[in-house]
């Protein structure tokens, strides 16, 4: 009987913790890499799409003739081509709209051959509208009076949350403090440097092929179908590379479907790219949102309860965005230990710009509350903030109002190895006593941790990822796996697992991962999820094609399988390493052999995790991690700018795996959340965008980099892959409120509306110094 | 459709002669006419630096630049920067520094590294900054960009 053989032991392996180097590197450095942005087809088509260019109106009358007339151009559609074919998180978009509720709305789309044809039809298209009032803040859309943006849904509601536990009059009464704020998150965008892209073919039998930057391939499917009244399984999605995603291709845009009916009007392929402009405008955001936050504790310190009441700007359409509260919820009962928690949102529908799901996913707005709150309580306590943190800290084995159980909890360890690495403590009292001297330049020091899902989360009935591998007659290993690679460095993940777990070189294993009719089922690149999932995946994979192996060099060579191994594309003998046959020898024979047998294995790997469910009490992810950001600023008191010296993180990765990798992940989320804390913000007056370009809108560039003191807290999964944990987002999710409480520590100042730009902290110090000159 | 003229340059050490439109920037000319799509389009008003190439040895921004005036000049690219064989020293820094992820904005970026190491042989880390101020990326918050880059000045390549 063949034996079973296990996956290798951490202490068994070579490459975990190394530093491995993405496959598609060299491609992408020398300029070979051909993204979708890049592609061109034979016959290919350029779409081009009429933006609304107002917020709020009526298409009186559309006259597409003179655009069709012209030479060069093979289709043109309007809202009457993509009626009834509603699609979206509740079925309230359409890919070309009969009337306008936002800005970039589509009008109309042209197919033609270049892109100056196609702009030159879209100037001969004459559209009437008639403007109505608009409703630009969640506040207006919910007053009495307000105009409805769509019929189906009155008072302008949209999603709606809300998560109880325990008695929260008892628990405020309990309390022997309470802070109570209100905090503004605004509207910010992913930038991807690849343009949004989609390319569409249909064959002759109604198949629809489409190149997608998608980073959910499968359940995308599902979601673009309604938008064109055709069948999932007749959608192949091809994914070329991506030049970045950021959770923003977790959802079906309006130019996809676009593309796709261009091509079948045309019965041509059609290529839809954004310029950057429209990139600006019609990209999806982060989710806008105004949080009445209210946290209590005992005068020990011991936190009583949070309470957060959340108004969300819905914007146009329901995509992702709106149901952030569904993570917004989680952090607000799971940071920290919360007995008693209250929450409630409402999203409301208005004219502005909608957000989709982007990295950091509701977490980012809510820790920014919790995390600040955090230091008030500690500020009005008079307790050191890192003491107020370790007292109030879950430990391993609690679990949280939600019935999220976490297993292996390092947020202590988080913590202390965070303030002991920058000197937290000493800092912030010296530069707390020091904020009220003379002088131009203050310095200020703030702490912010946060906590996220870090094995999946289960917000579908599955959270899964399907993984194929086969090892051929030249001991070459192809894994075919479900996991998108958006630039996150999932490649470089499975070829170490894989390389591990079957002893064959890194370069030896190719994964094909961008073909829907090919690669099996997942749920998509977000929550942290792929290395945990994916990862999870090609391991058990990998061992069992280990196991088929050894088992076969087991008969061949007359030794027990246990006493073998793989290494260095050999079976040896495991205790002395003698070799036993060349690996590519013995699959060959495995091929040849009377009864030949070939190794091509399948997983499904679904984690140890519950659905969200409706009363959103579930353990919904297979892990929980969490992460602590110290960051050092200087404030300029003269000019308001705010420069981050340095930010020391300390992160429960669970295990390190690629340590190059997730290097990068950190260092690239704590700049997209730099961003957002000090400079990134859609400007939109009357739901019009004032700054859709980087001159207006500011991206953190290299001279802004803090110096970075990265610590990875391994707390050993026992579900992750050799004990890893998902990793990507925390760095995202804390460092504005980190920022925030550091400037805080340097001038007294509190900044509960992001971003915290130059004009609005020299405006507050001015009007504190007013205040202290007049009393 | 628009005027066109004929432009003769070298274009990574090889002559080319080449009719484009006298409106078109080289970004396209590159792109679309010579199929060198290393040099990508991000912006197309000069603020990304996704379309830096280097034009007699200092870099640009095509997506600003005429491709009409290439006519007569030295025009290294991306592709340009590689041998038969081996990548370039900015190019393998890059990979080996692990600063590349989806990669999109990385042809400019390393483009505009080389030029930056290739003429200050004592390129300081706050230099480094400031010469890639122009170059978003969106990936990596630029500490490996920084790494490589100063991987290949230390060694002198």
């Amino acid at each position: 009987m063949d034996e079973r053989v296990i996956a290798l032991p951490v202490e068994k392996t070579t490459l975990i913790g190394k530093r491995i180097k993405k496959p598609d590197a060299p491609d992408k450095a020398t300029g070979k890499t051909r993204f979708i942005n890049d592609m061109v087809l034979p016959q290919m088509l350029i779409g081009k799409i009429l933006h609304a260019g107002r917020p709020h109106a009526e298409i009186v009358s559309i006259d597409v003739s003179a655009a069709e007339k012209l030479p060069g151009v093979h289709g043109v559609l309007t809202g009457k081509d993509a009626a009834g074919l509603k699609f979206g998180f509740v079925r309230d978009n359409v890919a070309l709209k009969n009337k306008v509720c936002c800005e970039h709305d589509e009008v109309a789309a042209v197919a033609a051959e270049t892109e100056e044809i196609a702009n030159q039809a879209l100037g001969l298209i004459k559209v009437e509208y008639k403007d109505l009032p608009g409703i630009f803040s969640p506040e207006d859309g919910r007053k009495k009076d307000a105009t409805q943006i769509h019929d189906d849904f009155p008072e302008n509601k949209s999603l709606h949350f809300e998560f109880k536990h325990g008695d929260l009059a008892a628990a405020d009464a309990a309390s022997d403090l309470i802070v109570d704020n209100v905090f503004e998150v605004h509207h910010v965008t992913h930038c991807c440097m690849g343009t949004s892209c989609a390319i569409a073919d249909f064959d002759n039998n109604g198949k629809l092929t489409i190149w997608s930057q998608t980073q959910y391939p499968y359940n995308y499917k599902m979601d673009l179908a309604p938008a064109l009244g055709i069948h999932p399984g007749d959608i192949r999605v091809i994914q070329p590379p991506v030049g970045g995603a950021f959770g923003s291709k977790l959802d079906v845009y309006p130019y996809e479907p676009i593309a796709a009916l261009l091509a079948k009007k045309a019965g041509r392929p059609v290529k839809v790219m954004y310029s950057r402009e429209e990139e600006f405008k019609s990209a999806p955001t982060r989710q806008a949102a105004i949080i009445h936050m209210r946290t209590g504790c005992t005068k020990d310190g011991t936190l009583t309860f949070r309470s957060a009441d959340v108004l969300l700007d819905n914007g146009a359409y329901t995509s992702w965005g709106p149901t952030i509260p569904v993570v917004m919820m989680r952090t607000t009962s799971g940071h920290y230990r919360i007995p008693v928690v209250d929450f409630n949102a409402q999203a409301i529908y208005t004219n502005n710009p909608y957000a989709g799901s982007m990295r950091g996913y509701g977490n980012v707005q809510t820790t920014f509350a919790t995390a600040q709150q955090m230091d008030m309580l500690a500020e009005q306590l008079d307790m050191e903030p890192l003491e107020f943190h370790l007292k109030n800290a879950q430990k391993s084995g609690e679990t949280t109002p939600q019935k999220a159980f976490l297993r292996e909890c390092a947020l202590d360890e988080c913590l202390s190895t965070a303030a002991q690495a920058c000197d937290y403590t000493n800092k912030h009292k010296q530069y707390s006593l020091a904020k009220g001297q003379e002088g131009r330049y203050k310095k200020g020091i703030g702490l912010a941790s946060a906590i996220h899902n870090a094995g999946g989360a289960k917000i579908h009935k599955s959270d899964g990822c399907g993984t194929i591998l086969k090892v051929d007659d030249y001991a070459r290993a192809t894994v075919i796996t479900g996991a998108s690679e958006i630039g996150q460095g999932i490649d470089a993940i499975i070829n170490l697992i894989v390389s591990e777990e079957l002893g064959v070189p890194l370069e030896h294993i190719t994964i094909v991962n961008n073909d829907s009719d090919i690669a099996p089922w997942d749920v998509g690149v977000h929550a942290s999820r792929t290395t945990f999932i994916a990862g999870n995946g090609a391991r058990r994979a990998a061992v069992q094609a280990r196991q088929q192996i050894l088992n076969a060099a087991a008969r061949i060579s007359r030794m027990p399988a246990g006493d073998l191994d793989l290494r260095g594309g050999f079976v040896v003998q495991e205790q002395c390493g003698t070799k036993v046959i060349k690996l590519e020898k013995l699959l060959r024979q495995m091929h040849f052999q009377p009864e030949p047998e070939l190794v091509m294995v399948t997983d499904y790997y679904e984690p140890n995790s519950q659905p969200e469910g409706a009363d959103h009490t579930s353990d919904h992810s297979a892990a929980y991690a969490h992460a602590v950001h110290i960051a050092e600023v200087t404030v300029d008191t003269y000019t308001g700018e705010v420069k981050v010296d340095r930010v020391t993180s300390a992160q429960d990765v669970g295990r390190v795996l690629n340590r190059t990798g997730l290097e990068a992940q950190i260092e690239g989320g704590i700049a997209i959340g730099l961003g957002y804390a000090l400079s990134e913000e859609m400007r939109l007056e009357n739901g019009m965008l004032q700054n859709p370009r980087f001159r207006d809108y500011k991206v953190v560039t290299a001279p802004e980099m803090p110096a970075l003191d990265l610590h990875f807290i391994e707390s050993d999964c026992a579900e992750g892959p050799y004990g890893a944990k998902g990793a990507s987002e925390l760095p995202t999710i804390v460092i504005a409120p980190a920022i925030a409480n550091a400037v805080y520590n340097a001038t007294g100042i509190r900044f509960l509306k992001l971003p915290i730009t130059p004009e609005k902290v020299s405006r507050a110090i001015w009007q504190k110094q007013q205040t202290a000159s007049e009393n | 459709m628009s005027l066109k003229t004929e432009i003769r340059f070298r274009l990574n050490g090889r002559p080319v002669t080449v009719e484009v439109p006298v409106t078109m920037k080289t970004l396209f000319m590159l792109r679309d006419v010579l199929d060198l799509t290393g040099t990508k389009y991000a912006c197309g008003e000069g603020e990304c630096g996704a379309c830096t190439i280097k034009l007699d040895g200092k870099t640009v921004n095509s997506c600003l630049m005429y491709a009409v005036d290439c006519d007569g000049r030295e025009v290294v690219t991306i592709e340009g920067l590689k041998t038969e064989e081996a990548l370039h020293p900015m190019q393998q820094a890059f990979v080996d520094h692990g600063a590349i992820q989806c990669g999109f904005c990385m042809p400019g970026m390393i483009v505009q590294a080389d030029y930056l190491a290739e003429n200050n042989p004592e390129l300081s880390r706050e230099e480094m900054c400031r010469g890639l101020e122009g170059n978003i990326c969106r990936c990596t918050g630029y500490t490996k960009v920084l790494d490589a880059v100063t991987s290949v000045v230390k060694s002198g390549q």
